[in-house]
């Protein structure tokens, strides 16, 4: 028996083994331009990682020093906005679509638009808060950018809660009003708890996308030199400010536009790690 | 086929007024029938055995008595179910406060993704419990013979535990909202033969609190705890699909002994098939 089973063995390894390192090879490429970017940013913006970089605001052209005060609190301010929003919507959307219209035409339609929304170019979000927010109140404000970026953050909150409530088994439902529960109670502290790190993970797939985008900030949230002067005004973002200073012919401004590179990113980063931390236990 | 409402019982038992009643029930799933046409009395303080073979319908029916086929889509009744009287699906009739006074015990364990503790505590605290929580926790855990296994770890996940452990726990999360009837659809079917004895003494011990519905494909346990047992069996329909039926209904004794089906007859001493 042995024997008779031995070439059909080594065939089979061989074939395994060049099947393994074409797979290795594979993520090495698709690592290599993540690993080069990260690479990049770090040593170009690594190094003027100080405290200035969050005290200071940046200079004018041909002044050395500076730092990104106002850029990363602006940053931090629309995201904050755009969460608040999008969070709420989002969740309540998903519970919508899944628990209570299951089914339904409404539903179909909700998830049909959401899906919609979510290919929507992130200029288009920008344009849409630009007409909704910025004409009407007559200013650019950080609402207004808070307001373009909770259009993109909706549907991945949507998206990534409704995943997590669809895993959650129905007897568990079936068990909370065999109790005595009803819907709400069901929903709000039986279902909403077990879906926890879905909705950590939506908010942290929604902030890392917005946390990047340009687009829909331009003309909304718009930029300014100075710290922050209320949610009705305009206000700085590090993407913004990247995307003004990168295209700078000063060597300062430029060396700031690859500090807020790694900032983002590291920012980015930062919410990743707190969301894992929160929600380690996964629940099914 | 054979629908054989029997509504004998011993004569003190039949002047009382039976506390739930299926009057003609039919359930239906999306356009095929999978229980029809069923006559039943479930007395106070009485255990009321559903045996049959499996896919006949028992869990089925048993979610009717507490309305948990609401939840499932495509789930109709037909016919009429009663509890002290009052008809389960009428209009006005809150589905919510029903299965607060009608609790379930699922065929597969659902412990909720909470804490041991919590498991308890949750329907408790939804129903308006005023008590001390710690001390109705232990009580409950106590009771359905869990007690010793989780006392140390009352903060661990129920989904932490064993399958017949979380049983245990959906046992103990079911009295500890004291419903006047619990509705148990094969309690024992993962638990080991010493836990299912606690079982079993659990039910004759809450029987003089409360009444008791049980499946069970344990013909002994049915004969060991049960006063009345109802035989369901499936017959072929036309359309080539199945369709559960009553059978018999009687006190557990005469199924066992001297039922007036040969199927029945059949069915309990192992003949069936
Ligand atoms: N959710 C459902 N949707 C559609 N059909 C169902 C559903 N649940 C049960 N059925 C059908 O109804 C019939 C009765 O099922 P039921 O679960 O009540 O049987 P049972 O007597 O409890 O069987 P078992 O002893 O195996 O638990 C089966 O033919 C089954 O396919
Ligand atoms: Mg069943």
């Amino acid at each position: 028996m042995a024997e008779m089973y031995a070439p059909a063995d080594a065939r089979r390894r061989f074939f395994g083994g060049v099947m393994t390192a074409l797979v290795v090879g594979c993520t090495l490429i698709a690592l290599i331009p993540l690993i080069a970017i990260l690479l990049n940013v770090f040593i170009k913006g690594g190094g003027r990682l100080d405290t200035a970089v969050f005290t200071e605001l940046p200079p004018p052209p041909l002044v050395k020093g500076g730092g990104l005060r106002n850029a990363f609190f602006g940053t931090l301010i629309t995201l904050s906005i755009g969460s608040l929003l999008s969070v709420p919507l989002g969740i309540l959307t998903a519970i919508y679509t899944v628990e209570f219209g299951q089914g339904t035409k409404a539903a179909t339609i909700v998830r049909f638009c959401t899906n919609v929304l979510s290919g929507v170019p992130s200029i288009i979000a920008g344009l849409f808060a630009y007409g909704v927010v910025v004409l009407t109140t007559g200013k650019f404000s950080a609402v207004a950018g808070g307001v373009a970026l909770s259009v993109l953050m909706v549907p991945i909150v949507v998206r990534t809660v409704e995943e997590g409530l669809k895993s959650i088994p129905r007897e568990i439902r079936l068990a909370s009003i065999g109790v005595g529960a009803n819907d709400f109670q069901t929903v709000s502290r039986v279902v909403l708890p077990a879906v926890l790190p879905f909705i950590a993970t939506g908010v942290t797939l929604s902030l890392a996308r917005a946390a990047g985008e340009t687009a829909p900030l331009l003309f909304t949230a718009l930029f300014s030199q100075f710290g922050f002067n209320g949610a009705w005004a305009p206000v700085a973002t590090l993407s913004v400010l990247i995307y003004n200073f990168a295209i700078s012919p000063y060597q300062n401004q430029q060396e700031l536009a690859w500090v807020a590179s790694f900032v983002v990113i590291l920012l980015i980063l930062f919410i990743s790690i707190v969301s894992r931390y929160l929600t380690r236990r996964t629940v099914f | 086929m054979s629908v054989s409402p029997s509504l004998t019982g011993s004569p003190d038992l039949m002047a009382t007024q039976p506390l739930l009643r299926a009057e003609g029930v039919s359930i239906l799933y999306g356009s095929t029938v999978a229980v029809s046409n069923v006559f039943l009395d479930i007395f106070k303080h009485q255990i009321t055995a559903f045996i049959g073979p499996s896919g006949c319908g028992k869990s089925t029916l048993l979610r009717c008595f507490n309305r948990t086929n609401d939840l499932i889509p495509g789930a109709k009744v037909k016919g009429n179910i009663t509890f002290q009287g009052i008809d389960l699906y009428a209009k006005h009739v809150d589905p919510v406060e029903v299965r607060r006074r009608i609790g379930m015990v699922f065929q597969k364990p659902n412990p909720f993704p909470k804490s041991i503790y919590n498991n308890i505590a949750f329907g408790a605290r939804i129903n308006g419990y005023q008590g001390d929580m710690d001390e109705l926790v232990e009580k409950s855990l106590t009771r359905a013979a869990l007690w010793d296994e989780v006392k140390d770890k009352l903060k661990e996940s129920g989904l932490s535990l064993s399958g017949g452990q979380q049983q245990r726990l959906c046992i103990a999360r079911a009295i500890a909202v004291q419903p006047e009837v619990i509705l148990m659809d094969e309690p024992c079917s993962a638990l080991d033969p010493i836990s299912t004895l606690r079982i079993e003494e659990l039910m004759q011990e809450l029987k003089e609190q409360y009444t008791i519905v049980i499946v069970t494909h344990n013909m002994q346990q049915a004969s060991r705890v049960s006063d009345k047992t109802a035989f369901f069996n499936a017959a072929e329909t036309e359309q080539g699909g199945k369709q559960g039926y009553l059978v018999e209904f009687d006190d557990t004794v005469n199924i066992f002994t001297n039922p007036r089906e040969d199927y029945t007859r059949d069915y309990v001493s192992g003949r069936f098939g």
